[in-house]
């Protein structure tokens, strides 16, 4: 479990992010959302321990970064996978390079064995024939699961991923979703997904944490979403012309409902 | 503070030995080809030039050799190979840094706990300050194949005077002087690239600046410790 306390972060004097309390689920997928430029980029870095908070602390599982020594900072860090918007792949590694890089530096394992742990890897995301590709003969997609291979490769304990579905059409979004969602409770991670796509806090949010303008509005799940009564929620989930539709459904069902009553 | 970050101990030997090698082989073995042509073609215009110039009763005509010589070990193959290369070697590793950058390798290497700065910086400018003496040896002796190929080619003087000439009053400290700037400015090339490269903000477009940052940076800094160290070592 990862928790937030009373996180607050300035840039250059002017406040980004003000007193942010949450707290994110082992063996869930948990979210933050909210618009281009609410802070919740600079809340996810804040947690990974790349930014400093000026104020409160975050915890992994009881244990807050700031308190931590070097060594415990390192530790923590081979407990964490990342998967970045662009992928991050390495340019001059293969995709099998690419999801080795972890255990080469971290693991113990002899050749053989790390062999055999990034192809487990690398079929767990559902990449076949692609070993000896580099990354720019590979699409989006496939660079998204190569991503996530290498993430998983030495089993962290904490998953976090930035806007996993930019770039990808809506039927590969769903797939990274998925598997993203299949992998938190196969291995039971605590995962941290930052976005700003409804699909995806539709599918697979399970705690959603709802940031807005630095301030976090709102914390819930998937189902509890459209009961929200906060206005700059509503604006946010309610933005599209399809969501719109669907708030227009909803208020008719709640007029019926009251009628009926 | 950056250079603290790159001068520490390896996480892995074997990767640093690894990458190491991969470095040498793509930031040295791969300019022999430049420095062989730039070489060849420089000694034989500095052959011609003496030649041309140095026409006097009093000098000796073996002066054409021994002026050619003298040239490429002091300056040439040092300093003027090293201006070349900072920009082949310095532009490479700037860009190549600060793609890492602006895509997020080098934050993903951060987040899983790899000192980026050690992996990717360290072996390069080790790499190629353990292979430059490798390549100034190689331009003094091309530099000085080339004005053998006017002797041998032209008929602005024999081949015999050329040798002799090149023979004469040789200097070996003058090699070693030679080699002793070119590992001074390989330092210099690489390590002020990979800083440009690593602290690069930005897309494409900075990375672009960052290229042609370094190579001007290193370019001077390369004049200013030519000087120093002519002052030093030769006087």
């Amino acid at each position: 479990m990862i928790k937030a306390e009373n996180v607050s972060k300035w840039f250059d004097g002017q406040r980004i992010l003000y007193d942010i309390n949450a707290t994110f689920e082992t063996g869930k997928t948990n979210l933050i959302i909210g618009q281009s430029g609410s802070g919740k980029t600079v809340f996810m870095k804040c947690l990974i321990g790349l930014l400093q908070p000026e104020e409160g602390r975050i915890l992994y599982d009881g244990r807050a970064i700031r308190d931590m020594n070097n060594e415990d900072r390192r530790h923590l860090r081979t407990e964490i996978g990342m998967l970045f918007q662009g992928s991050a792949l390495f340019d001059n590694e293969t995709v099998l390079g690419n999801v080795m890089f972890p255990l080469k530096m971290f693991s113990s394992l002899s050749h053989a064995e790390q062999l055999d742990r990034a192809h487990f890897c690398i079929e767990r995301v559902g990449l076949t024939n692609a070993d000896n590709k580099y990354p720019s003969e590979i699409s989006g997609g496939m660079q998204k699961r190569v991503a996530i291979a290498r993430a998983i490769a030495l089993n962290p304990k904490y998953l976090f991923c930035d806007e996993p579905n930019s770039g990808l059409d809506p039927k590969t979004s769903i797939l990274i979703d998925e598997l993203l969602s299949d992998i938190t409770h196969e291995y039971g991670m605590t995962t941290i997904i930052n976005t700003h796509d409804m699909n995806s806090v539709l599918g697979i949010g399970e705690n959603i944490v709802f940031i807005n303008r630095g301030h976090c509005d709102w914390t819930g799940n998937d189902r509890t979403i459209f009961r929200s009564k906060s206005q700059s929620l509503n604006d946010f989930v309610f933005a599209s012309k399809l969501f719109q539709e669907v708030k227009l459904v909803l208020e008719r069902d709640a007029e019926a409902e009251e009628s009926a009553k | 503070m950056f250079m603290t970050q790159v001068f520490r101990i390896p996480d892995k030997w074997r990767v640093f030995f690894s990458n190491l090698l991969f470095e040498i082989n793509k930031l040295g073995v791969d300019s022999i080809p430049l420095v062989l042509i730039i070489s060849l073609f420089i000694g034989a215009v500095i052959c011609i030039q003496m030649t041309i110039n140095i026409v006097s009763p009093i000098i000796p005509s073996y002066s054409t050799g021994l002026a050619t010589r003298e040239i490429l070990l002091l300056e040439f193959s040092s300093t003027m190979m090293c201006l070349i290369l900072a920009g082949k070697v310095g532009s490479n590793i700037a860009s190549e840094i600060g793609t890492m950058r602006v895509t997020e390798q080098i934050d993903a290497m951060d987040i899983m706990g790899i000192n980026s700065a050690n992996y990717i910086v360290l072996p390069k400018i080790i790499g190629f300050v353990l292979f430059v003496p490798v390549l100034c040896v190689f331009s003094m002796f091309f530099g000085l194949v080339g004005g053998w190929f006017i002797a041998e080619f032209t008929n602005m003087l024999t081949v015999e005077t050329y040798v002799f000439g090149i023979q004469s009053f040789f200097t070996e400290w003058y090699v070693w002087y030679g080699i002793i700037k070119t590992l001074v400015f390989a330092y210099l090339i690489t390590s002020i690239a990979a800083y440009y490269g690593y602290y690069v903000k930005g897309g494409a477009l900075e990375v672009g600046k960052a290229s042609t940052n370094a190579v001007v940076s290193s370019s001077i800094l390369i004049l200013l410790a030519d000087v120093i160290l002519t002052k030093l070592l030769l006087e």
